[in-house]
C-alpha cells in the first residue's frame, strides 16, 4: 500500500479561526441584520420622529400647554381643524381647558419619554448590581438576593407601583421610584441568570485568580458578557414604563393635569367621551399605543438579531 | 413529598409575615386618615377620640400586633369611610371580581391556546403573522386605553352594550351571579374581554414557543418516522409537552389578572375588589388598603405554591425536594 | 424477485440564501433482504439526509429533486402524502442517533410505543402494550412490563436506544434506516447492540442500512459499504473489498486514520483538510483539495470504475 498521506502533522490544515470582530464590525453586522426587517425599520424611524417632536416640543408647537395665560375659556371643546381665538389651527381640537391638545400631547409626551427612559435607566443600573453582586457571591448572599427578587417578579408589576405611588403620593420623581421599585427585578433576574452561566467558565475563574478587585471583575469582565439580553430587556422595560406611567395616571394616582403625561391627558379626556369629545382622549391614546408598540417592535427586532440560535 | 410541603408552607408563612410587616409601615407612611374622614371644622376633641378609637395614638409596633391579633380572630378593622367591617366590604365586591377574571381568563385561553399553536405549526403562514402582529398589540397597548376604545365603540357609537356597571344578578344553585342573566353577559362581556387581551397576547406567544421549539425536536421527528400523521403528534406529543410551561405562567398570571382588574374595574366602573382598592387608596381608606394586600400577598404565595405542585405533577422529570 | 431497499440517482437540495445545495447527489445503492449496507461520511457528506429522504422527512427547505426509492418493489416517492405516512413505521423504519432526545421525556415509554403500533393496526390499548412488551423482549431488554410503565429518563442511553430499536422492529419492517444508531453509547453497550442488531437482520429478514461515520463499526457488522463524500457515494462494494482494498483515496485515508487498524507507536495519520461546504464544492472531484493523489485531470468530473463489483469515483483509483 502506498503512504499516499502525508505524515508530517505541521501540514494538516486546521480550518482557521475567523478574524477577531472588532467592535465597530460586530456593530455594522447588527445594523446589517437589523434592516431586514421593514417593520423594525419603520418603528425607529417613528420612534426617532416621535423623540425630535416631543423634545423639540417647545420649539415646535403654536402653543405652551403649561403656560396658564395661553390658555382662553372661549377655546374649549374646539373640534379638530377648527381655528381658535390664537389664529391657528387646532388640528387635533382642544381640551375643556382650551388648551391646543397637540401641543399638551407633545409636552406630555416628553413627560412620558422622560419619565420612562429614567426608570428604565435607573431600573437597570439597580438590577444590573443586585443581579451581578448575587451572581458574583453566590451562597447566602445570591439565595436571599433571588428569593426577593423572584418574589417581586411573581407580582404584577402594577400593583407593586400602585402601592409605592401610594405611599409616596403624586409627581415625577416618585413616579420614576415608584417605577424602579417596580421593574428592576426584571434586570436581576435577567443579569443573574446570565452572570451565572459566566461566572462558570473559566476566563472568570482566571481573573479571580489574579490581585483584581472584585467590583472590577465583575463590571469589566462580567458585565460585557450579560449585556445583550439586557439591551432587549431595556428596550421593552421602558415601553413598559411609559405604559404603567399612563396607566397610574389613568388610575388618578400619576401625574397632575398641571404636568400633563400621555396618561393624564387620557384620564382627563375620558371624562368627556360619553359627551362625544372623542378628541380629548383618543388622539393622546394614539400617541401613546404608537410609541409603546414602537418601542417593542424595535426590543423584538433587536431580540430576533442578536439571539445566537438565529444567526445564520 | 409531605416534608417538600411543610418546607413550603413555612417558607410561605414568613413570606407572608414579612410583607404584611412592610405593607402595614408603607400603608402607615401616608398621610393621616383622620385628616381625610373628619370635617375640618371638627373640634379637637373629636379628633383625639376618633385618634384613640382607631388606635392612632398607639405606637407602631403596638398596632401591628394588634392588627395581627385581630387578623387571626377574623377582623380585619372597619372601614373608614363606609364604617363596615372589611371583611364584610371586600366580600361583596369579590363575586363581581371573580366573576369578571373568570370570563377573561376563560376567553383568553380559549382564544389564545389554539391561535398559538396554529401560528407555531405554520409560522410563515399569513394567518400566524396575523396573530403574532395581534399579539404584539395584545400585550404592549395599554389595558385601560382599550378599554376605552371599547368603550367609545360598542357604548357610545354603535350602543350595544352598557358602557360600565355590573349588571344585574341571579341566584345560581347557591350563589348569586350576573351571569345567570343575559343583562349580566351584556354588562361582563366587555370589561372581560379587555382584560383577557394581555393574557391572550401572552398564551398566543407561549404556545407558539414552545410549538416552534417541539416541531424541530428529535422526538417530534421520531414520532413522525412512525408513521404518525401530524394531527396526532400534536394532540398525543407537543400539547402534553407545552402544557407545562403554558400551565404555569398561566397559573402564575391569573394573580396579574386580579391586579390588572384594577385598571379594567375602573375603567368600566365595575363594581369589584380592584375598583374598592383604588378608590381606598384615594381616600386613605387604610384598613381596606392593607388587608387587601395583604390577601393579594396570600393569594399570591397560595398561587405559586398550587403551580408548583401542578407542574411536578405534568413533568416526571421534577421530583419535588424538601427545602428549597 | 426485488431487492428489499432499491435507491437510484436520489438527489435531494436545500434551498439557502439564493442558491440551491445540493446535499444528496445522484445516490444509488441496493441492499437485500436480511443484509446490512454500511453509509459512511464524515458529517456533512449528505449521509443522513440520504436517510431522511427515503424517509420521505424532508422539511422545506429541502426536497428530495430526484430518483426513486424503491421498497419491496413498490416506488415510495409516487406515493401521495399519506400513504407514504402509512409506509413509515410499517414498510420502512428509522432509528435516531440520540437516544437521549427521540423519546418524548413526557410520556411513558409504554404510552410511546403503544401509539407507535396503533398507528398501522385497528387493535386495542392493552393488545397494543402487550405487543409492545413482545418488541423489548426481542432487543433483550430484562423485565420489559418494568420498562412500559417508566419514563425515558428513568432508562439508561443503552436501554433507550433498545427501546427506539424495538419500536422500529413493532411492525416488522422491510427496511431499517439507522442514522448514527450507537454513536452516543459507551463502547460496551455499542457492541452488544451491534451484535443483537446483526442477529435481528438474520432472523427477521429485514434490510439495515446502518448510517455511521465510524468505518470501524461497520467493518464488523455490514455486508456491503457504501462511501459518501460531499453528497456522492465515491465507493462501493462489499465490505471485505472495502475494508481490505479500498480504492478510493478518501477511504484509503479514513482506514488509516482509525488507530485501532494502526500499528502502535507510530504517528497516526490523518487526512488533512476539512470536509468541504456544500456550497463551496470545487469544479471536478470535490476530495481533490485533500487529496494525496490529485492531477490536473482531477478538475473534471471523475468516473465511475468498476472492479469485481467494487465501484469508485475517481481518476486515479487506488489498485
Amino acid at each position: 500500500m502506498p503512504d499516499t498521506l502525508t505524515p508530517d502533522s505541521e501540514v494538516i490544515a486546521t480550518p482557521s479561526a475567523p478574524p477577531a470582530e472588532t467592535r465597530a464590525m460586530r456593530l455594522r453586522n447588527f445594523w446589517f441584520d437589523y434592516r431586514q426587517s421593514w417593520v423594525a425599520m419603520v418603528a425607529l424611524t417613528v420612534i426617532g420622529v416621535l423623540l425630535v417632536g416631543s423634545f423639540g416640543a417647545p420649539y415646535l408647537v403654536p402653543q405652551d400647554p403649561y403656560d396658564l395665560a395661553n390658555l382662553d375659556w372661549m377655546d374649549a371643546f374646539l373640534p379638530p381643524g377648527s381655528v381658535g381665538s390664537g389664529e391657528y389651527t387646532h388640528l387635533l381640537g382642544t381640551d375643556n381647558a382650551g388648551r391646543d391638545m397637540l401641543s399638551a400631547i407633545l409636552y406630555g409626551l416628553r413627560t412620558s419619554f422622560m419619565i420612562g427612559i429614567s426608570a428604565g435607566v435607573l431600573a437597570l443600573a439597580v438590577g444590573i448590581t443586585v443581579g451581578l453582586t448575587a451572581a458574583y457571591f453566590g451562597g447566602r448572599i445570591e439565595a436571599l438576593l433571588m428569593r426577593i427578587v423572584d418574589l417581586q417578579l411573581s407580582m404584577p408589576a402594577i400593583l407593586l407601583a400602585l402601592v409605592m405611588v401610594a405611599m409616596l403620593g403624586q409627581g415625577v420623581p416618585q413616579i420614576v421610584f415608584a417605577l424602579v421599585v417596580a421593574q428592576y427585578a426584571y434586570f436581576a433576574r435577567t443579569t443573574h441568570g446570565a452572570a451565572s452561566v459566566e461566572r462558570r467558565k473559566d476566563y472568570i475563574e482566571a481573573a479571580r485568580s489574579t490581585p483584581l478587585p472584585t467590583w472590577r471583575i465583575m463590571f469589566r469582565h462580567l458585565l460585557p458578557n450579560v449585556l445583550p439580553p439586557l439591551i432587549v430587556v431595556a428596550t421593552v422595560q421602558v415601553a413598559s414604563a411609559i405604559s404603567l406611567e399612563a396607566t397610574l395616571s389613568f388610575l388618578g394616582v400619576g401625574l397632575p393635569l398641571t404636568e400633563p403625561s400621555l396618561g393624564s391627558l387620557i384620564s382627563n379626556g375620558f371624562k368627556y367621551i360619553h359627551a362625544g369629545r372623542y378628541w380629548l382622549s383618543i388622539y393622546p391614546g394614539v400617541f401613546l399605543m404608537i410609541t409603546v408598540v414602537a418601542i417593542n417592535l424595535v426590543g423584538d427586532q433587536v431580540r430576533t438579531v442578536i439571539d445566537p440560535r438565529n444567526s445564520r | 413529598m409531605f416534608g417538600y410541603l411543610v418546607g413550603r408552607l413555612s417558607q410561605a408563612v414568613v413570606v407572608v409575615f414579612v410583607m404584611s410587616v412592610i405593607v402595614f409601615v408603607g400603608v402607615y407612611a401616608i398621610g393621616n386618615p383622620i385628616d381625610v374622614m373628619i370635617d375640618p371644622g371638627a373640634t379637637a376633641e373629636i379628633r383625639e377620640n376618633l385618634i384613640r378609637k382607631y388606635g392612632l395614638d398607639q405606637p407602631l409596633w403596638r398596632q401591628y400586633f394588634t392588627f395581627v391579633g385581630n387578623v387571626f380572630q377574623g377582623d380585619l378593622g372597619n372601614s373608614m369611610v363606609y364604617n363596615i367591617p372589611v371583611t364584610s366590604l371586600v366580600f361583596s365586591r369579590l363575586p363581581a371580581t371573580i366573576e369578571l377574571v373568570m370570563v377573561s381568563v376563560t376567553i383568553a385561553a380559549v382564544i389564545g391556546i389554539p391561535a398559538g399553536l396554529y401560528a407555531g405549526y405554520r409560522p410563515n403562514s399569513l394567518g400566524a403573522k396575523l396573530i403574532m402582529a395581534l399579539s404584539v398589540l395584545g400585550f404592549s397597548v395599554p389595558t385601560f386605553w382599550i378599554g376605552m376604545l371599547l368603550i367609545m365603540a360598542f357604548a357610545v357609537e354603535l350602543g350595544w352594550l352598557p358602557s360600565g356597571g355590573r349588571g344585574e344578578v341571579a341566584e345560581f344553585l347557591w350563589f348569586k351571579t350576573s351571569l345567570a342573566t343575559t343583562n349580566g353577559w351584556s354588562h361582563v362581556i366587555m370589561p372581560a374581554i379587555n382584560l383577557s387581551l394581555f393574557k391572550m397576547g401572552l398564551l398566543i406567544r407561549l404556545t407558539r414557543a414552545g410549538m416552534v421549539e417541539a416541531m424541530g425536536a428529535e422526538y417530534v421527528r421520531f414520532a413522525r418516522a412512525q408513521g404518525l400523521a401530524d394531527r396526532q403528534i400534536v394532540f398525543s406529543h407537543i400539547l402534553r409537552n407545552i402544557s407545562i410551561p403554558v400551565i404555569t405562567v398561566f397559573g402564575l398570571e391569573l394573580g396579574s389578572t386580579l391586579a390588572f382588574a384594577v385598571v379594567t374595574e375602573t375603567v368600566f366602573n365595575w363594581p369589584g375588589v380592584g375598583k374598592l382598592i383604588i378608590d381606598s387608596i384615594l381616600q386613605l381608606d387604610r384598613p381596606v388598603m392593607v388587608s387587601y394586600l395583604v390577601m393579594v400577598v396570600i393569594l399570591f404565595v397560595a398561587i405559586n405554591l398550587i403551580v408548583d405542585l401542578i407542574y411536578a405533577r405534568l413533568d416526571p422529570r421534577v421530583r419535588l425536594k424538601g427545602g428549597s | 424477485m426485488n431487492a428489499a431497499l432499491d435507491v437510484q440517482g436520489l438527489t435531494t437540495r436545500f434551498a439557502t440564501r439564493g442558491d440551491a445545495v445540493t446535499a444528496v447527489n445522484d445516490v444509488s445503492f441496493t441492499v437485500q433482504k436480511g443484509r446490512i449496507l454500511g453509509l459512511v461520511g464524515e458529517s456533512g457528506s449528505g449521509k443522513s439526509v440520504t436517510g431522511f429522504s427515503i424517509m420521505g422527512l424532508i422539511d422545506a427547505p429541502g426536497e428530495v429533486a430526484a430518483g426513486k426509492v424503491m421498497v419491496d418493489g413498490q416506488d415510495l416517492r409516487a406515493l401521495s402524502d399519506e400513504d407514504m405516512r402509512k409506509m413509515r413505521g410499517n414498510r420502512v423504519a428509522m432509528v435516531f442517533q440520540d437516544p437521549m432526545m427521540t423519546l418524548n421525556p413526557v410520556l411513558r415509554v409504554g404510552d410511546q410505543m403503544a401509539m407507535a403500533v396503533r398507528v398501522h393496526r385497528k387493535m386495542s390499548k392493552a393488545a397494543a402494550l402487550k405487543e409492545a412488551q413482545r418488541a423489548l423482549e426481542t432487543v433483550g431488554i430484562p423485565s420489559p412490563e418494568e420498562r412500559l410503565r417508566a419514563y425515558p429518563h428513568q432508562l439508561s442511553g443503552g436501554m433507550r436506544q433498545r427501546v427506539a430499536i424495538a419500536m422500529a422492529l413493532l411492525h416488522r419492517p422491510s427496511v431499517i434506516i439507522a442514522d448514527e444508531a450507537t454513536t452516543a453509547l459507551d463502547v460496551s453497550i455499542q457492541g452488544q447492540i451491534l451484535a443483537e442488531v446483526r442477529d435481528l437482520a438474520d432472523q427477521t429478514g429485514a434490510a439495515i442500512v446502518w448510517i455511521t461515520h465510524d468505518l470501524g463499526v461497520v467493518s464488523s457488522l455490514a455486508d456491503d459499504i457504501c462511501v459518501m463524500y460531499a453528497g456522492r457515494i465515491v465507493e462501493r462494494g462489499t465490505a471485505q473489498q472495502v475494508i481490505d482494498h479500498p480504492r478510493h483515496p478518501y477511504t484509503q485515508g479514513l482506514l488509516d486514520s482509525i488507530p485501532a487498524l494502526h500499528e502502535p507507536g507510530k504517528h497516526l495519520p490523518q487526512i488533512p483538510g476539512s470536509t468541504p461546504q456544500l456550497s463551496r464544492l470545487p469544479q471536478g472531484c470535490p476530495f481533490r483539495p485533500r487529496c494525496p493523489r490529485a492531477t490536473e485531470i482531477c478538475a473534471t468530473v471523475p468516473p465511475a470504475d468498476t472492479k469485481d463489483g467494487q465501484t469508485v469515483l475517481c481518476h486515479h483509483p487506488l489498485e
